[in-house]
Order: C-alpha cells, then structure tokens, then sequence
C-alpha cells in the first residue's frame, strides 16, 4: 500500500494555488527567502528516506522568529500545509513534503546562543547540528549525552522532534530526557515555552509531549539541553561470538551482573563484514557476532567493570575479547559502529533501514524469525543492533532498479516490525514513523488510542496543517490496510467498516 | 495473592485486576456527567487544589493492585497503580535495583499510581531524571470508559504520542493512570555520606563546582549550616571521593527523612506554610523571609515563609523558577500558567475529557 500521501485516506487538503500563496507569503513576510522554482525546490524533495520524493508547493527559510509567526498566521488562515524541516536525515519520511504545502526549513537557525557551565546547560537554535553542541562544550569539559549516528548532520530541533536515541542512551538516557525546556511556534503564530531552566514546571508535561512528536504540534525554534561531565575514562571490549544467540544471551548477562555499560552495540556478520571492508575498525569478519561494550566512569571502577564484563563474556562463549588498547583504537571500534549503515550502502545498492525494538529476551526468536523472512524473500538483511536497550536495526538490501524489490524490501520490513510487535515490542524506537511506518501503527495501537492521539493533536492544531499525515494513521487508513492485510487469518480492526 | 516464579527470573504476581469495574464505573460518570475524584492510598491528597464538586463520587484503585509483570535483566516492571509503592520497591529490593528517582511516599498507604500522578521525585532527581523519565508506558481508562495502552515495556518507542509521560503529574486530570511500565535499574555497590561544615555561599560554589566534575554524586543538600552529600557508584570511587572530599560521616536515613519530609525542618505545628520553589541549577539565593533548606544541589528549596504567593511567584519567576505551595488552602498551589500556555492545557483537557469528569479543578479553576 503506497505511502505517499492520499486525500481519499489521510484527509482533504485544502486546494490553493500556488501563485496566491506565494504571492501573499511574498507580502505578508516580505523579507523572507522563500524558493518556489523547481529546480530550487529539487533538493527538499525527500529526507533520509530517499525512496519517496514529493516537490512541496514552496519552500520557506525564515531566519527570525517574526517571520515564521507570520508565515504560519498567513498558512493557518489560507489552510495551506506546513511541513517543518530540520537537518533532512530523519529516516521515516516525517520531512516529507506535501505537494499543496509550505516546507519549513530551519537550516538557517544555526546559532549556539548560550553555554553555561556552571548551570551546565546549552541554550541554541533548532537548526544547530547534534555534534556541534558537544563541541561547543567541549572546552568545558562537558557534552550533550544523545548521539544518533548522524549526529555530525542531523539538527537538534529534529532530535527533540523525533526523540532521537544514540549508542549511548541506555545509561543517559534519549533526548527527551536530555532537554529541559524548547520554546515553540503554535500554527497560529503563538510562542510558548514548554519545559523551564528548572528540572520542572507547572502544568502538563508537554515538553514531554512535543519529545517525539514529529512536527505535528508546534515548530520548535529554540532548544535548551543539559550537559554532563565528559566521564573520566572510557574503555571498550569487543568480543566475538560464533553464534548470534550466544553473543544476544551474553547482553542479558552483562545487566544481570548489575552492569549498564555507557553502549552496549551488537552486529551480525554480515554487517560486520560491511563495516570492515569500508572503515578498517579491526573487526574479526570471521566472527558470527560482536559485541561492543563501553564502560565509562571514574577509572578504577571502570577497570573493576571491565573485569566483571570479560568473566561474563566468556562464560557466555565469546571466543575472543578485546580491550581497545587506547582512544584511537576506541574511536575505530565505535567508527565501525557508527557508519554501519552506510557501510551496508556500499555493498548494495540500496537498502532499507528498519528500527523495531523488542524486549531482550526475544531477540532469538526475532533474529530466527527475520532470517526465515529474508530467505523466503531472497532479500539480504545485515543486523545492526542497540542490544542494551533492545533496539533493532535490520538493514534489508536491495537493489531499487530491479522491478518489485522496493516493493518487496518494504514488505520483508513491514513484516519485520509485526515481529517486533507479537515480541511484545515497538515498530519504532527512535527513528519515528513519520510515513513510512504510518500502517504498521495500525498493527501497533487500537483505534481507540489512535483516537486518542488525534484528540492530542486537535487541541494544538485544530486544523490538521502542521506535518499532516504523519505519525498518526487515520482510522480510514488502517481499515485499508487491515482489509488488505489479514494477520494471522484475524483482521486488525474487524469493528470498522470496509471499504 | 499468588506469587510465581518462571524460569528466567520472570515474576509475576497475579494480584487483583479490577479494570473492568473501573471502566465500568468511568462509563457510568460519563454518562451521568458525574466528576471522579480518583484515589490511590491519600498520601498526596494534601499536593493539589482541594476543590471538590460537590456531586463528585470517589473512584479508588487500590485494590487494582499487583505486579504484572518483572523482568530484572530487562530493566523493566510493569505495576498496577493500587499497588503500594513500599510493594514495588521491596519486589526491586530483592533482585538489587530501584526505582532512581527516589519518590517520597508520604505515608505508608502510598500507591504506584498516586506516585506517577503526581509526578514527584526525592532527592536524587538531578543525576538519575526524576518519574516521567522512568515511565515508559501505562494503560490509562479515558473518558469513555476504555482502557487504553501507551508507551510499552520496551526500553525505547517513539510509536505515536509520549501520552504516557503527559499523564505523568497531570494527577489524574486527564484519565485515570490503571498500571505503569517503569524502566528500573540496579541499585550502586557502595554509598557514602558526608556532612560538610560550611557557609552556604560556599556550599553553592561546590555544587556548581563539583557538577562540572564526574564524580559520584547522587544527593546534595544545605541545611543547618552544613553541605550533605551522598556519594553513589563503584566500590572503588566512593571511597576514594569520600576521602578526597572530607568531612564527616552522614547517615543514609538522612535522604530518606529528606524525601519524606521528617527533618524538623518540616515540621507539620509550624504556622507558616511550606513552599518548595524549582529553580535552575546555580542559583544564587533569593531575597526570600523566612527559612529555607537547600535540595537537588541548590535547585530545589524548601521555604517556611509567611511571604505572599504574589511576591514568591514574582522573585521566582524572574529567576527563571515556579513555586509549588505544600500548605492546603493557602493558596492557588501551583504557579499560574502564560495566558497561551492556559489555552492549549484547556483545549487539551477538553479533548481528553470533553466532559470534565476526572478530578476537575485539582490542578487549575478552569480545568
Ligand atoms: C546514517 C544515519 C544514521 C542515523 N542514526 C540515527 C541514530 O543513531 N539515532 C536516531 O535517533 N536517529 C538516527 N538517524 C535518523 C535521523 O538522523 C534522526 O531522526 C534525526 O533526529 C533527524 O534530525 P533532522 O534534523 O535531520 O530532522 P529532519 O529529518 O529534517 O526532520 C525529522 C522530523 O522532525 C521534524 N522537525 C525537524 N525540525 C523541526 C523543528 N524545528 N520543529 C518541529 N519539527 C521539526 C520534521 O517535521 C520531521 O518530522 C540516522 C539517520 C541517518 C541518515
């Protein structure tokens, strides 16, 4: 069932012409760069997710904040669709644009307003790059915890949007518990300030709210985050495994041993190979599975750790463990880690990027279960995998000029998520759903809840403009989608009508 | 109540599930429009506007209790919310973790569910995230008298809106909280507490100090003249800090009389009300009358004052803070909201429970 957006499923947009909006945005914020020329517009055209490209109506680059107030009065009052933008990394197509709508961009807010050691906060625009805020505290000896691997691109207002997650949150946690306040631009022009420079504030959570919420409840224009001290050391052990089940049981022993490692990092062979063949991280490509495991803090509680980890590990059958010798070789462990994924690009020619999570315990049987998916569908899939916090990242290679493999990857995917959810688990843990995973939420929640969500979203945006179709499926959709798609001989919503 | 043990460390503990009689009775309030007030064991009953309509009918969830489920190597349990908090703890207890956030009880009747309604953490907030950061998915019966799921027991899920979260210290104005996943972690190998002598200027200087370092600090609090510190982490650190540092030995009850309100500091026959103020970290000290005690390294303040909540909220808000009176029936309890920020918790109300009907006017008049 195709993704992009569909008025009969996802709603009716409102049908203006391109040249009055552009003409009235043109007047109403006179000072703003707005593209409207294809060839200009060409670049927006999709985010991480590149098999799906929609030209939007306009793009619109404002670099005040009077400006955006104004572009969203003129868009909330001519019920013109906007799509905000950050950094254009996000991997489920929540930047995706709307041919009948504005694309936001907030590239243009780059600036680190304010690092304040001593309250050990970070006060800058949403279009600051993730890495970019470590760095600004680096001199203080301080950083930002959450580090998604595209942490060198992706913007922090898209983090807070998606909730991005890092190889590191299992101990420090995902954004949303690392930002103390954001201000926000309603769809009718109002600023608000959710969260404070306190660690909390009156009212409802809805910093929490908005942590995730994929640019469907405000633009969010400003981010204050937390910092921490960079821990004294850090020290890596990767350890081989001649069988994935092994190396996934030797991750519940780690935490048995009341360990929580800074990352706790599996991959299987086939991505290890990947990573290998493209960075040179000194990965055995022999080995079925490895481990990363960091463990940070004061020095000598790190040592002790690292011991109790080594017993761990090899009661668990590791066959070989190393302790990376030095920070050089700790960065090569880890920048074979981070560039998996494109790793994984290299040796094919596209692949599909999925992003399940599961309770630890069932990573056997999803494992078993992906394996039997990928042979029956003659789709490769490396596994890439945040083992600590049970967040998987199947990579499905395929190659898009063959006719049907799209089709086919998004399909071994969409079966891959259904796992994760009869595993007692989530479709996304920190990539989002924007439109990609939007008919896997029907498999996810009830419609009762999903009710719920567009109650949320009515009381911030009553007009369905901002990011509209993402995230949340309309019940319509997921009464297509379960009538196409009978789980199990059972069809998800048999209380809804067919059509 | 049955208590089973499977084979992979799994707990579970049948309890009693009393939804349907809760979805029953919610359905009953919908249609009759009748306000709920929902309660769990009455510690908190005190923390919150004490407006009750009159036609209000109690709905208690009590004995809507027991864990559902526990899986240590998971990180993860999943609890209904009449279960007594000292329950769930003593069920962490015994496989060596805790929940981090250290929430007060205030009384011994003290439920899961009171505790994530009202969103309060003790002393050790600052460096572990206070209870919305361990929440990680509830079922909650909204207005319609169905009990929905959000969030789940997995460490990460981004699938729809973070509606567990927003529940999290909304006490229960927008549905009723029926059971709670929480991320849990195993409790530190050693502990240490010191007792500082020294002037509160001094004693500002070190926590801003001290929290540009990565040294083991889990607790930090001024209070009668001298800095109290509690030091959490690996049996190699927490010596070694504790030596470096100095001081005397401070007792563990400490933190726990701290959390629970039992210093004399708090002492229920003072006249003057109690007032916790949340400000950022590395505030200097306010102009305030009265007595305060420091928490959270300076970032949380207890206030005995006499002081109008006009010209608290108007010292505080300047610094960049709110203040929360402790005291029923002073005063509004909570800092009044922006004039936007009014309209969009409205409408949110609205939408959640379009009739009103659970526990109106506990946070704000309007609502
Ligand atoms: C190679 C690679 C590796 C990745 N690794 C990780 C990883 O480890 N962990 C992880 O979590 N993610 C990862 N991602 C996904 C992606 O980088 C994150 O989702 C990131 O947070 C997106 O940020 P962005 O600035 O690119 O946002 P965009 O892609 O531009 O937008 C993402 C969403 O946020 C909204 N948005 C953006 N800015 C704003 C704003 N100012 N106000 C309101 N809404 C806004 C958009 O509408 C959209 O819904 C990876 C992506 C790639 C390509």
């Amino acid at each position: 069932m195709n993704i992009l957006y569909d008025e009969r499923l996802d709603g009716a947009l409102a049908l203006n012409d391109k040249a009055s909006v552009l003409d009235r945005l043109q007047t109403s914020v006179p000072d703003m760069k707005l593209l409207h020329r294809e060839e200009d517009l060409r670049p927006f055209e999709c985010d991480g997710l590149s098999a799906y490209r929609v030209l939007p109506m306009l793009v619109a680059m404002p670099d005040t904040l009077e400006q955006i107030e104004n572009l969203m009065r003129v868009c909330f009052e001519m019920g013109v669709p906007v799509v905000t933008r950050g950094a254009g990394t996000g991997l489920s197509g929540g930047a995706l644009p709307l041919e009948q709508g504005v694309l936001l961009v907030m590239s243009r807010f780059s600036r680190i307003l304010d690092v304040d050691p001593d309250a050990r906060t970070a006060k800058v625009q949403p279009g600051v790059r993730n890495l970019a805020i470590s760095e600004a505290a680096a001199p203080y000896n301080l950083y930002y915890a959450p580090d998604p691997s595209s942490q060198i691109a992706c913007s922090i207002g898209g983090n807070v949007a998606e909730n991005a997650g890092g190889v590191h949150c299992l101990k420090y946690g995902l954004t949303v518990h690392n930002v103390l306040k954001v201000n926000v631009i309603t769809i009718e022009g109002e600023r608000m300030t959710l969260g404070s420079d306190a660690f909390d504030a009156p009212g409802f959570d809805l910093l929490a709210l908005f942590t995730g919420s994929e640019g469907m409840l405000g633009v969010i224009t400003e981010v204050t985050v937390k910092l921490l001290p960079k821990p004294e050391v850090a020290k890596v052990l990767m350890a081989s495994f001649d069988d994935i089940e092994k190396a996934g049981k030797a991750v519940g022993d780690i935490i048995a041993a009341g360990i929580i490692p800074g990352g706790l990092e599996m991959m299987d062979n086939l991505a290890i190979r990947a990573a290998e063949d493209f960075i040179r991280a000194g990965y055995p490509v022999e080995a079925e599975a490895i481990l990363l495991c960091e463990l940070d803090g004061v020095e000598a509680d790190v040592d002790d750790d690292c011991q109790t980890v080594r017993d761990v590990l090899r009661k668990a059958g590791a066959t070989d463990i190393q302790l990376a010798r030095d920070d050089a070789e700790r960065a090569k462990f880890w920048a074979g880690r981070k560039n998996a994924f494109p790793a994984v690009g290299r040796m094919s020619p596209d692949y599909y990027c999925m992003d399940g999570t599961i309770p630890k315990r069932a990573l056997p049987s999803v494992l078993k279960g992906i394996a039997a998916l990928s042979e029956e569908h003659g789709l490769p899939v490396a596994n890439v995998f945040h083992a600590g916090d049970g967040n998987m990242h199947p990579l499905i290679l395929f190659d898009a000029n063959k006719p049907g493999e799209l089709e086919l990857a998004e399909k071994v995917g969409g079966k891959i998520l259904e796992l994760c959810v009869e595993a007692g688990g989530a479709i996304t843990g920190e990539h989002g759903v924007g439109r990609e995973k939007i008919n896997q939420m029907c498999v996810q929640f009830k419609p009762d809840e999903l009710t719920s969500f567009h109650a949320v979203k009515a009381a911030f945006d009553s007009r369905g403009l901002l990011n509209p179709g993402k995230n949340i499926p309309t019940l319509q959709r997921c009464a297509e989608f379960g009538a196409m798609h009978v789980h199990h001989g059972k069809l998800p919503h048999p209380d809804l009508p067919r059509f | 109540m049955q208590h089973e043990q499977e084979k992979h460390g799994v707990h579970v503990e049948s309890g009693t599930d009393k939804a349907a009689e809760l979805c029953e009775q919610v359905r009953e309030a919908t249609a009759a429009k009748t306000p709920l007030t929902i309660t769990g064991g009455g510690t908190k009953a005190f923390y919150g506007r004490q407006s009750v309509p009159e036609n209000a009918q109690a709905i208690s969830l009590t004995e809507h209790s027991g864990i559902t489920h526990y899986d240590p190597v998971e990180l993860v349990v999943s609890v209904r919310a009449g279960t007594p908090l000292s329950q769930l703890e003593a069920a962490l207890a015994a496989e060596g973790q805790q929940l981090p956030c250290e929430p007060p009880h205030f009384g011994a009747s003290a439920t899961v569910g009171g505790m994530v309604a009202s969103g309060l953490s003790g002393p050790r907030r600052p460096w572990s995230g206070s209870v919305r950061d361990f929440v990680l998915g509830t079922r909650v019966i909204g207005h319609e008298g169905k009990e929905l799921r959000f969030g789940g027991e997995v460490m990460k899920n981004v699938a729809g809106y973070d509606l567990s979260r927003l529940m999290t210290g909304a006490q229960g104005t927008l549905g009723i909280i029926t059971e709670v996943s929480f991320k849990v972690l195993p409790k530190a190998p050693a502990v240490a507490g010191l007792r500082l002598e020294m002037t509160l200027e001094d004693a500002l200087r070190r926590f801003a100090e001290w929290g540009r370092q990565p040294l083991p600090i889990t607790g930090a609090a001024y209070h009668d003249g001298a800095l109290h510190l509690r030091l959490e982490g690996g049996n190699s650190s927490v010596p070694a800090t504790a030596t470096r540092l100095g001081g005397d030995r401070l007792d563990a009850g400490f933190w726990q009389d701290l959390r629970e309100h039992r210093l004399a500091f708090f002492d229920p026959a003072d006249p003057r009300p109690l007032w916790r103020v949340s400000l950022p970290n590395n505030t200097p000290p306010l102009a305030l009358d009265g007595d305060s005690l420091y928490d959270w390294a300076g970032a949380q303040r207890w206030l005995r004052s006499t002081i109008t909540a006009d010209t608290l909220r108007e010292i505080v808000t300047r610094a960049g803070g709110h203040a929360t009176c402790y005291t029923p029936g002073t005063t509004e309890p909570f800092t009044p909201l922006t004039r936007t920020m009014a309209r969009y918790h409205h409408q949110l109300k609205t939408q959640l429970d379009p009739n009103g009907i659970f526990n109106p006017g506990r946070l704000y008049p309007e609502f």
